[in-house]
Formats: C-alpha cells, structure tokens, sequence
C-alpha cells in the first residue's frame, strides 16, 4: 500500500510568552514582539503522519499557508522526516478567516490526490479549531476530530481511536480522510542529524529571491540558485493562487465573511489593587466595571 | 449561505446524546432568549436525533419559543454529515439570522462543518454575545442589529468582537458554564415544528464501532469564573452563598484545603497545589485567609476579588480588587448588584 499523505502545518506566535511590549498602544498586537513557532498540535500532526507512512507506505507532504518566512515550519518538517514542503503564499490571501483560509488550502491540496491529510486540532493563536473541518468540508474528505490513536489502515479506510472529552470512541472512516490531531496522541520524534544539517539548506524561492536582494546579487541568479536546490532535493514549492486555481472570491478579506468590528487589549494586572467598600454602591461600582470589561456578563 | 434577514430567527442546538439533554444548550436558550427578546424574533431550537421527543418540554421551559425537529435513525449518533445536512436543511428552510452551538467536542466538530457548508461565518468560544452596529468604513456602510460575537484571542491577551455583517446566518459558539443559565418556567411550551430533511439515501463515510463514556467531573480548569470558598465561610449549610454566586455567575464553586478538610465541598472542586491549579478570568476568594499553598494554586487568574473580614489576610497581596467586610452581607450584595447590572445590560 501507498498512501499520500499531507499534513496541514502552521507557524503561530508563541502566546504563552507574551511579554509587556506584546500589545501595541492601539490595541493590536505587535505580532514582531513575540517569538514565531511551529503550532504544538501540528507537530503531532506531523508525527502522525511519519508514522503512518513508517508503519502503512506512502509520502508525506507538507503544507502551510503565509508569508516566506512561514518557510521556517517547513523546514523543520522536512529535517523531522517529511518527504516535500509547499508554501502556499500570496498577497491576495492576507486577511483570510478560517473559511477563506480552508478554501485556499483546499484549494491547494485538490492538486496532490492525497487519501489522508492531517492537522493539529488547533493552533495557540485563535484556538479556534475550525480549520480542519472547514478543510474537510471543503475537500468533500471525511472528517474525524480529535485522534488520540491510529488504530489501522486499510486501501479504503482508517480506524481511529477519537477523544471526545469525557471519553473516546473507536470510529472506522472511509477514505480520502481529515484527520484533527490532539496534543496527547504522541510524542514528535527527535530530529535526525543527517536530515537536520541536509535540510537547513531548504528554500524557498521567495527566500532566496530575498536573500540575494539583501547580499546585492543579480536577481537573474535566483533561477540558476533554485535550479541547483532542485537538483539536491531542496526546494520548498511555492505555490500563488493562480497557481492553486483559486477562486478569488472565496480569498481575503473580501472571501471572509467574518470582519472585526472592535479590539480591546486586556489589561494585564500585577500590582495594581483596588479596595471597594462593602457598601451596596461600591459594589455596584464594581460589578458594572467587571461587566464593562468582559469578565463576567 | 443565505441572505440578510431581519426578520430571521435566534436558533440553539440542542446537543443530546443518548436522549440527555447537556447543560449547554439550556446555557444558551438564557443567552438567546435575552437576543431574540431585543431583536424581537422568535427563538427557536435545532432538536436532531432519535429519542428526543421527551426533550421538548424542557426546551419549553427553558425558553425556546420553536422547536424544529429532525428525527432521525441517522441522527442515533452524532455523526458529522448526517447532522451538518439536517442542519443545513434547516437552515435553508427557515433562514434563520443566528444559531449557537456549545462549544463541546461535538459543536466544534459540527459548527465549522455547517458553516463551511453555509460559506457563512463562524466565531468559536465566545465569552459574550450582544447585539450591536457595525461600521464598514471602507465601503461607507453601516449595519445594525448585527450579533457581537465576543472572545478573547490570542492567549486571552485581546478581547476581539467579531461581526458577520452579510454572509448569514450568524454563527457562535460558546463554552459550557460561560453563560448563566436562568430558571425554568414551569408549564411554558413550545410550539414544534417536525422537519424531513431529507437524509433518508444519504450514505455515512463512518461508523462507531465502540463507545465509552467517563462519569462526569467538575472541571476547574476549564471555568471562567470561580467561586471558592474557605474556612471562613463557616459551614457547610453557608457554602451555600458560595454556590449561590457561582451560579450566578456562570461559574464554578470551588473551595480551599481548609473549606475541603472540614467537609464544605468535594476534593474535586478544590484549589491549590494539592487540588487544582486554575486561571480563570475571574476568581472569587470568599473566606480564605490566603495559605501559599492556596495562592499558588490560583494567582495567575486574570482578575482575583478577595472578600475576607481581615483586613490583613494574605489573600489582598495577591487580590486586584478586595472588600473587607463580614461574607454575609457582601456575598448578598454582591449577588443583587449582579443580577441588576446584567439586567441593565441585556435590557430585559
């Protein structure tokens, strides 16, 4: 058996080291203040994935959507055992919700026949979790949420052993699948030193094309530089939006039917202490403070 | 997706399994009842499964004005496409301008499935839900009577408001135990509303071969809002004002080692590093005198109230906001001051 298998990966702001200069005065957050990381759960994606193919046959590919510095994540899946790396990037795709985000992905991976993908349940940045089922419903796959194990593969089908929180169940899923991933499925392998010091060379041609910019050499070298990574195996595909045949509607801000209509920073406590009176109207004064800021109501 | 439409419902999914209503959708009957009743729309609730026709009184008396019903073998089980169809039809018939899901494993399986299936949008883990006016200043257009969908975003550090001005209906969803679930009223009914949606050829891409269920627990960790209690509080009988503001609230009763060791509340519901360490957005410490053991288990809430009659309780040093005074009278005040405040807000 072969099975072509992609994994769906993000690279997210660390939001569990937010440190003070993390919000901007207006209320935003200075996304270059905070450390960029691979999301936790598409590790196990990832893992999941290296396992399956290890233990059933098959490739695995890679996938992420963002900027060329989002390359980061990929490389560290080629250097933890993937097989190829896809940025999808593209201006056009800025600004894109969790729907326009599944469609563009769709719309990337309708060009790979894959009969498994694999994403982490949800990333750190929105905890949203939305993603993966969108995807699914997009990719007409099956979806199941949440594995905790694979239990089998067969042609046709895949067994998992799914948590749904105050227990589990052992669900059997016709293929092509999507498969959410949890953070306790297991453990991400160690990297390998042979693949980590082959795959640090990994580019990306938006990265190279930036980098020879900056040293000042003659763009016309970017192709000859990406044809050499080529032939070493160690080029991170590109894809734009012409190319993944998206429809331009469903992408962006225009193909995102949410829009933020108000964002407020929370104001970090530590220090500060307020003593309200135990009077009817000091207590008033207080709970309408709470119910201001969105702590209780 | 469907059109703007004003005069569209507010819709809950009622989660079942096995023909138990959760918590969750009685949670959110309470939210969408204060929503419908601004919006002036009836509120309806989506009732999928097979043995469910004995839930419709308590959907009835929870406050749901409609109860659109889909019965089902298909819908024994939940199952991602069997649900998102019959949701799907739903929808499409009714038009319906918003609809809640729990926040659960299975609203979060189900909820984007629908809304990608609608091309609508969809805000998950909303701590507040209003209905508000939205500016589009780019396209020189204003919305109003559109759903807030309130939540806070990366780690919690932003409170974002999301709207979904065009492409309806709008979706949310909520976590168990955010919103307070209000009473019952006894005998009230709703009218109910059978739907064939169509599933009978539709083919199921999974089957459950097993299924295993946990007892239910208090889960800490997960609450927004905690109530603790200690020593202070006295007795078991008065642990009931702890009880009381958690409710309240929408929140959790949890107790310190001492209000544990004498017996005023289960292990389980106990803060601290021998019990649970917690980080709610808000955490209420009623009686506890502040042991370190209890302070590390709670000091990275966002917000922390201490309530204690002395004033030289450790407790203040790690509080943003305390009240010295006797927990009997303040727990009272407290409770009122609550109910008026939120009452003010929702405008009912």
């Amino acid at each position: 058996m072969s099975f072509n298998i992609v994994v769906c990966v993000k690279q997210v702001p660390d939001t569990k080291r937010i440190t003070g200069d993390a919000m901007k005065e207006d209320g935003t957050v200075n996304r270059a203040a905070l450390p960029a990381i691979f999301n936790p759960e598409d590790l196990n994606a990832l893992e999941t994935a290296l396992d399956v193919r290890d233990r059933f046959g098959g490739n695995v590919t890679v996938i992420t959507m963002g900027p060329p510095a989002a390359c980061a994540v990929l490389r560290d899946c080629l250097q933890r055992g993937a097989d190829r790396a896809i940025l999808v990037t593209d201006r056009r795709a800025a600004a894109s919700d969790t729907l326009a985000t599944s469609y563009i992905l769709s719309s990337a991976i309708n060009k790979l026949n894959a009969d498994l993908v694999f994403c982490g349940r949800q990333a750190i940045d929105g905890d949203t979790a939305q993603v993966g089922p969108q995807l699914a419903e997009k990719l007409d796959f099956t979806l199941v949420t949440y594995l905790e194990e694979l239990i089998d593969l067969t042609d046709g089908q895949i067994r998992i052993k799914r948590n749904i929180g105050n227990g589990w169940e052992d669900v059997s899923a016709k293929l092509p699948a999507l498969v959410t991933v949890m953070e306790t499925a297991n453990t991400p392998r160690p990297y390998a030193i042979k693949r980590v010091n082959k795959y640090k060379k990994a580019r990306s041609i938006g990265e190279v094309a930036g980098e020879f910019k900056k040293a000042g050499i003659d763009e016309s070298q970017v192709e000859v530089r990406m044809n050499e990574l080529n032939e070493k195996g160690l080029v991170i595909d590109s894809w734009d939006l012409d190319y993944t045949q998206a429809d331009l509607e469903w992408v962006g801000m225009a193909g995102s039917p949410t829009k933020v209509n108000r964002i407020q920073s929370v104001v970090l406590t530590g220090g500060d202490y307020e003593e309200i009176s135990a009077t009817e109207a000091g207590i008033a004064k207080l709970v309408g403070e709470l119910i201001e800021d969105h702590t209780i109501g | 997706m469907i059109e703007v439409n004003k005069q569209g419902e507010v819709w809950v999914f009622a989660e079942q399994e096995d023909g138990h209503l959760s918590d969750v959708p009685l949670e959110l009957l309470s939210k969408g009842r204060e929503l419908a009743d601004s919006l002036n729309v009836p509120l309806g609730v989506m009732l999928l499964g097979n043995d469910i026709d004995h839930l419709e009184e308590r959907l009835g008396e929870h406050g749901a004005d409609k109860i659109y019903k889909v019965k089902h073998e298909k819908l024994t089980h939940y199952q991602t496409t069997s649900y998102t169809a019959a949701i799907c039809s739903l929808i499409e018939k009714f038009k319906p301008q918003t609809c809640l899901f729990g926040a659960t494993a299975i609203g979060r399986d189900l909820a984007p499935t629908v809304a990608s299936k609608m091309k609508c949008g969809l805000t998950a883990d909303c701590t507040d839900l209003q209905i508000g006016t939205h500016e589009d200043k780019k396209k020189g257009k204003t919305y109003e009577g559109l759903l807030y969908q309130i939540r806070p975003a990366f780690g919690g550090n932003i409170i974002a408001t999301i709207v979904n001005p065009e492409r309806w209906p709008q979706m949310a969803t909520v976590r168990e135990g955010v919103m307070p679930m209000s009473e019952a009223t006894k005998g009230r009914k709703a009218e109910v509303i059978l739907h064939d949606a169509g599933i009978d050829d539709l083919a199921l891409p999974v089957s459950l071969n097993e299924v295993v269920r946990m007892a239910k627990k208090v889960n800490l960790k997960a609450a927004r809002i905690i109530v603790a209690g200690g020593a202070g509080v006295g007795s078991k009988e008065n642990f009931k004002l702890i009880w009381d503001l958690a409710h309240c609230l929408g929140g959790t009763a949890a107790g310190s080692r001492a209000a544990v060791d004498l017996g005023f509340i289960d292990h389980d519901h106990q803060v601290g590093q021998t019990g649970t360490t917690v980080r709610p957005a808000l955490y209420i410490a009623v009686g506890i005198s502040g042991a370190i053991q209890h302070i590390a288990g709670m000091q990275e809430s966002a917000k922390i109230l201490a309530i204690n009659s002395d004033p030289k309780a450790e407790i203040f040093g790690v509080a943003n906001y305390g009240i010295v005074g006797d927990l009997n009278e303040v727990v009272p005040m407290l409770i009122k001051a609550i109910r008026g405040g939120m009452s003010v807000k929702t405008g009912a």
